[in-house]
């Protein structure tokens, strides 16, 4: 399995949650683990999910979350798994 | 699985402290297209370069982008020149006419820098080891992206000190030739003692002969991510502390490992070693003088700067090994003056001295690092310092190197600006009695007893 790290920041709003998830599915990436907190107005979102289905450049999906972060207002990262795996798992 | 508190640590390590791998550095063996035509040898090194690194910043971009981590450079090390062009080059301008095919070559394939534009002169120099040396002033000159060393002692070997004179000289003449540009030339010359044969780091790195036909060997960084995880232990004990930095050089470490990982599988080229180094840039936050203060001195340079720095990188090592399944380089902190803020404002504060920074390099690496030093400085002077400096290598078995620049036309009190992550530097005042007497001596030094263990 292929797994990549959603991280999604930024002033919260209406439908965040909504067009993040709505565009993973498109993507058939499948939601593992999602968790989400606002901390004074921020929204904080992270979502594991597994790219393994995903039928295009994986540098590719980066750029497109990156642009619809710009369309909703909020800063969207997506990274691969292994970076926070290698650092925090022995 | 993977929590978000772990996610938010990581990222905020990217975003805020700096955290990078420094450099990913495709090492070339050069070996294979030697031949006593210098347009044939040209055209090898050329057509070798540029097909191996084909894919190595395209590479080097879609990891950055699919792991959110920065590579800032991606370089090439290759095959000492010394040793490629002895066949063809038969005085100091053939060998010029190479370095102006790998600054092409370089240019070609969008890297910065490429090292190995060197010579490994030990226990003495071949001619061509001596061609070579004497074109680097205007090989510096008239390339950009050419980066020098000259190996001039060893443990096994000792010092070269007709190389440490001609070094001197070499030095000297490399500022001329680059004055127009504050002496820019002699920052990417290094003269070092016992030079090791993967170093990624320029301006140092070159492919030893030990070596595979081509290499990934990988950088790492983060001296901001250490100085804030130093934050959050103010005023506890050195078991905390050490414990501290351990952790830290681990989870950077493991960056790199993973980088390296990657890049040698997609470039199908065989990974080599990840290099533990601290490496400072000039932006804030991102220090080796810093950690020191935020160890305890109120600013670098103050009595207890050696301990520290003994300490510092000792932690980093012991964190830094468990991380990767091969370690290599140079391994150690960095304290080059220009490329360091910390290390410039302990300069401007008369906290810093040229004799201090040369005990710091007893503990750590490299050595005497992007110091600017007068104009006027004698090459003899320069031979000395270098000198100095590869004792402290040959007899403590460890690198040491030296990247002086005497800055044309500009003394005590000025300023040398390089530019990018060079940096600027203040110009350091140097010890102005003599040592022509010592360094006119032919020969070398011999090896230290202890290197006789057989």
């Amino acid at each position: 399995m292929k797994k990549c790290i959603v991280t999604v920041l930024g002033k919260d709003t209406v439908g965040i949650v909504a067009k993040v998830c709505t565009y993973l599915a498109e993507n058939k990436i499948n939601i593992l683990d999602i968790s989400q907190t606002i901390v004074q107005g921020y929204f904080n979102m992270m979502v594991i999910a597994d790219v393994t289905e995903l039928d295009k450049d994986f540098t590719a999906l980066c750029d497109e979350m990156e642009t619809l972060g710009q369309e909703i207002g909020v800063s969207i990262h997506c990274q691969r798994e292994e970076i926070f795996e290698k650092m925090h798992r022995l | 699985m993977i929590n978000m508190y772990e996610v938010s640590e990581t990222n905020k390590m990217i975003e805020s402290e700096n955290l990078d791998v420094r450099t990913i550095t495709l090492g070339i063996s050069l070996l294979d297209c030697i031949d006593s035509d210098l347009k044939e040898l040209n055209r090898k090194i050329y057509e070798k370069i540029t097909t191996t690194a084909k894919n190595l910043v395209s590479v080097g971009r879609d990891i950055e982008k699919e792991f959110g981590i920065p590579i800032v450079n991606k370089r090439i090390s290759i095959t000492p020149i010394a040793l490629v062009g002895g066949a063809a080059c038969k005085t100091p301008e053939d060998f010029v006419e190479i370095a102006k095919t790998l600054d092409r070559a370089a240019e070609e394939v969008g890297v910065n820098f490429i090292g190995g534009y060197s010579a490994l002169v030990s226990k003495a120099m071949t001619k061509s080891d001596e061609n070579l040396i004497r074109s680097i002033p205007q090989a510096l000159a008239v390339t950009e992206r050419i980066c020098s060393s000259v190996n001039v002692g060893s443990t096994k070997t000792g010092i070269n000190m007709d190389a440490v004179r001609l070094c001197g000289e070499i030095v000297k003449a490399t500022a001329e030739a680059t004055k127009d540009r504050d002496s820019l030339g002699c920052a990417k010359l290094v003269i070092f003692c016992n030079a090791p044969d993967d170093n990624p780091f320029m301006a140092g790195a070159f492919l030893g002969v030990t070596e595979a036909d081509a290499v990934i060997n990988v950088g790492v960084s983060g001296p901001g991510v250490v100085k804030k995880a130093l934050e959050k232990v103010r005023g506890k004990g050195f078991e905390e502390l050490c414990e501290t930095i351990k952790k830290t050089a681990f989870k950077v470490t493991r960056v790199g490992q993973l980088v390296a990982g990657e890049a040698s599988q997609r470039l199908g080229v065989p990974f080599g070693i990840v290099d533990l180094s601290l490496a400072p840039t000039p932006d804030v936050g991102d220090s080796v003088a810093e950690i020191l203060e935020e160890i305890g001195l109120e600013r670098v340079g103050a009595p207890g700067t050696t301990a520290a720095l003994a300490l510092l990188n000792d932690q980093v090592k012991k964190g830094g090994v468990m991380a990767s399944s091969y370690v290599g380089g140079l391994s150690g902190a960095f304290i080059p003056v220009s490329e360091d803020q910390g290390m410039i404002d302990a300069v401007h504060a008369g906290s810093l001295t040229l004799e201090k920074l040369e005990a710091m390099t007893c503990v750590c690496s490299v050595g005497l690092d992007m110091i600017a030093i007068p104009g006027k400085t004698s090459a003899s002077t320069i031979s000395g310092i270098i000198a100095d400096e590869m004792a402290i290598g040959m007899v403590n078995q460890k690198t040491t190197a030296v990247r002086l620049i005497p800055v044309i036309g500009k003394d005590v009190g000025e300023t040398a600006q390089f530019g990018g992550l060079l940096g600027y530097a203040p110009i350091m005042p140097v010890n102005e009695f003599g040592c022509e007497t010592f360094i006119s001596r032919k020969g070398r030094i011999p090896a230290p007893i202890h290197s006789f263990k057989n």
